[in-house]
């Protein structure tokens, strides 16, 4: 490894539950990590420590509990600015995942600002969460979804979204910033540069790109920018929505409830501050507090040396798949495109029966359609098998993805 | 590596080369059915005669759990009664390709073999009731069906 800061060996004691046996007691392979990435101790440390010892509803209570949980949960606010360099922290909205974010902007802003006739442009490549808002959207509205097609290597055919804001029609494009699938990284720079120029606001779904790579979102300068932090060593059941405060201010609310009122009368409410007015009801306090654990840990790592493990581990997983006979790998084939997902098909078995024979050598890979149905059209494919990894992965977990592929070449005799 | 339980000799050679595989035109029974977590997909198709299965076949994309249990599916139904169809049971089918023991060890595998059956059950209630207009044939296969999985 390339830093010393960045011991894989010391890295992987943090994580207790790679230590354990599975399937009469092989070694657990993990490489679903673009499902969800396993937990440090430190994480839930944390997330024990606050039900053990400050466990309290934050924001409104006066007594030392309420206060202790209410500066602990803003203090992640805080941190994930820092982290991803957000200059305003009522820009934040907590909610569950990345899914309930896009959903947020769709009902919220999309039923204010997308009207009959007018064009959402998303992409063949994306995961069914930046697709079905869009299309609920789209039919209350009377509006048209447009895609962006992709190229054989997997990429965005960026010439397409020219031609679709041509038509002055474009609202909105919701884009993700790494392809969960492909692994693709998006240009997103240059979408962001002929969306500002044509009027088109933009969303970008970072759940696979902030956990991988460096996100610098003041620089991006986009308009909704949503990840989840299960994808990123930290606890299910919390996501961040990144708005825009201007878009933000003039949006309705998403849920009504608790905390994010002002004033509740008979028959009129008015809205409490941002990042308030977005977060109904008791929030997911327990895992918030989890999830800053996180963002210290891969802090402690560097987004660059996370960065830098992954391209080292693709290109040697890319070079030994290449001897591999009868494997036909989706997606870019250059590690410094992609982030750390390998989508493959092994010749003409099906992915199910692929993962199935290999999960008996304790690797856990995932196989199907990763919610991304309208890709695995375009691939031709009802299903793919995928390796992903992250901070913790080895190359000799890779080799035993690898050799495993030979049970599988046996059992079916090819 | 011991005796695969599941990738036996016969599940394997299905699965290369399906039973009735193909398509019906205008077939009394259509059912397209799917699994939306992993992607097997398929269409059944039956022509029915003096109240029996005189014709039936498949067509679709699915691993070889699917692929062997809809093959010996349709290899079990073609000739038999309305009401053999409406009784044929999950143990029957998967006892046929000795996979009963997925009920205990993979709940997510079991949906893969028992998708066909899944469409049949379905197919066979909508039958009943759109064609024949006898919603008491029909009995409660759409819940059977529902609850297989």
């Amino acid at each position: 490894m390339q830093s010393t800061s960045y011991s894989l060996e010391n890295i992987r004691k943090d994580f207790p539950v790679l230590a354990r046996k599975v399937r009469d007691e092989k070694d657990l392979v993990y490489l679903d990590n673009a499902a969800t990435t396993q937990k440090p101790i430190h994480v839930i440390d944390a997330i024990s420590d606050y039900y053990k010892n400050h466990n309290s509803n934050i924001h409104r209570a006066v007594h030392a509990l309420a206060e202790e949980s209410t500066e602990a949960f803003e203090a992640v606010r805080d941190k994930i600015a820092k982290f991803l360099n957000i200059k305003d922290r009522q820009e934040i909205i907590f909610v569950r995942g990345t899914t309930e974010a896009i959903n947020l902007v769709s009902y919220s802003w999309g039923r204010e600002n997308v009207k009959k006739g007018d064009i959402v442009v998303t992409t063949e490549y994306e995961h069914h969460s930046n697709i079905v808002p869009w299309q609920l959207l789209a039919q209350e509205v009377g509006a048209e979804i447009k895609y962006i097609d992709i190229d054989e290597n997997g990429e965005l055919i960026l010439e397409q979204l020219d031609d679709h804001l041509a038509t002055g029609k474009v609202k909105l494009v919701a884009v993700s910033h790494v392809s969960n699938v492909l692994g693709t990284i998006t240009d997103v720079n240059r979408i962001i540069t002929k969306c500002k120029d044509a009027g088109a606001k933009i969303l970008i779904d970072g759940a696979q790109a902030v956990p991988h790579m460096k996100v610098d979102i003041d620089s991006l300068d986009c308009d909704f920018y949503a990840f989840s932090g299960h994808k990123m060593l930290g606890p299910t059941g919390v996501g961040i929505l990144w708005a825009k405060k201007e878009h933000l201010e003039k949006m309705q609310p998403f849920h009504g409830g608790g905390d994010m009122i002002r004033e509740v009368h008979k028959y009129e409410t008015t809205w409490n501050d941002l990042p308030y007015k977005f977060e109904a009801g008791t929030p997911n306090i327990a895992d918030v507090i989890g999830f800053a654990a996180a963002i210290d840990y891969l802090s402690n790592i560097g987004m660059d040396n996370v960065r830098a493990h992954e391209i080292e581990l693709t290109a040697y997983a890319l070079e030994k798949m290449k001897n591999v006979k009868g494997l036909t790998i989706y997606g870019p084939k250059d590690p410094q495109k992609a982030s750390g997902v390998i989508s493959f098909n092994f010749n003409d078995v099906h992915p199910h029966d692929v993962a199935t024979i290999i999960d008996k050598n304790g690797v856990a890979i995932r196989s199907g359609h990763h919610c991304a149905q309208v890709l695995m059209e375009k691939l031709n494919v009802a299903a793919t098998n995928r390796a992903s990894f992250y901070i913790y992965t080895t190359k000799e977990e890779v080799d035993v993805l690898i050799n495993s592929l030979e049970d599988v070449a046996r059992v079916f005799k090819l | 590596m011991s005796a695969d339980p599941i990738y036996t000799e016969m599940i394997i050679e299905y699965s290369r080369n399906p039973s009735n595989f193909g398509k019906i035109d205008e077939p009394h029974i259509h059912r397209h059915d799917s699994n939306p977590l992993c992607g097997d997909s398929i269409d059944l198709y039956i022509n029915i005669d003096e109240n029996k299965v005189s014709n039936v076949k498949f067509d679709g994309k699915g691993c070889a759990i699917c692929m062997a249990c809809t093959s010996v599916l349709t290899e079990m139904i073609q000739g038999k009664t309305l009401d053999e169809v409406k009784n044929f049971q999950k143990d029957e089918l998967l006892g046929e390709l000795g996979l009963e023991h997925l009920i205990k060890t993979s709940p997510v595998r079991i949906k893969c073999a028992l998708l066909s059956l899944k469409a049949l059950k379905h197919g066979i209630y909508t039958f009943f009731v759109e064609k024949m207009n006898d919603t008491e044939s029909a009995g409660n296969l759409k819940e059977e069906a529902s609850s297989l999985y």
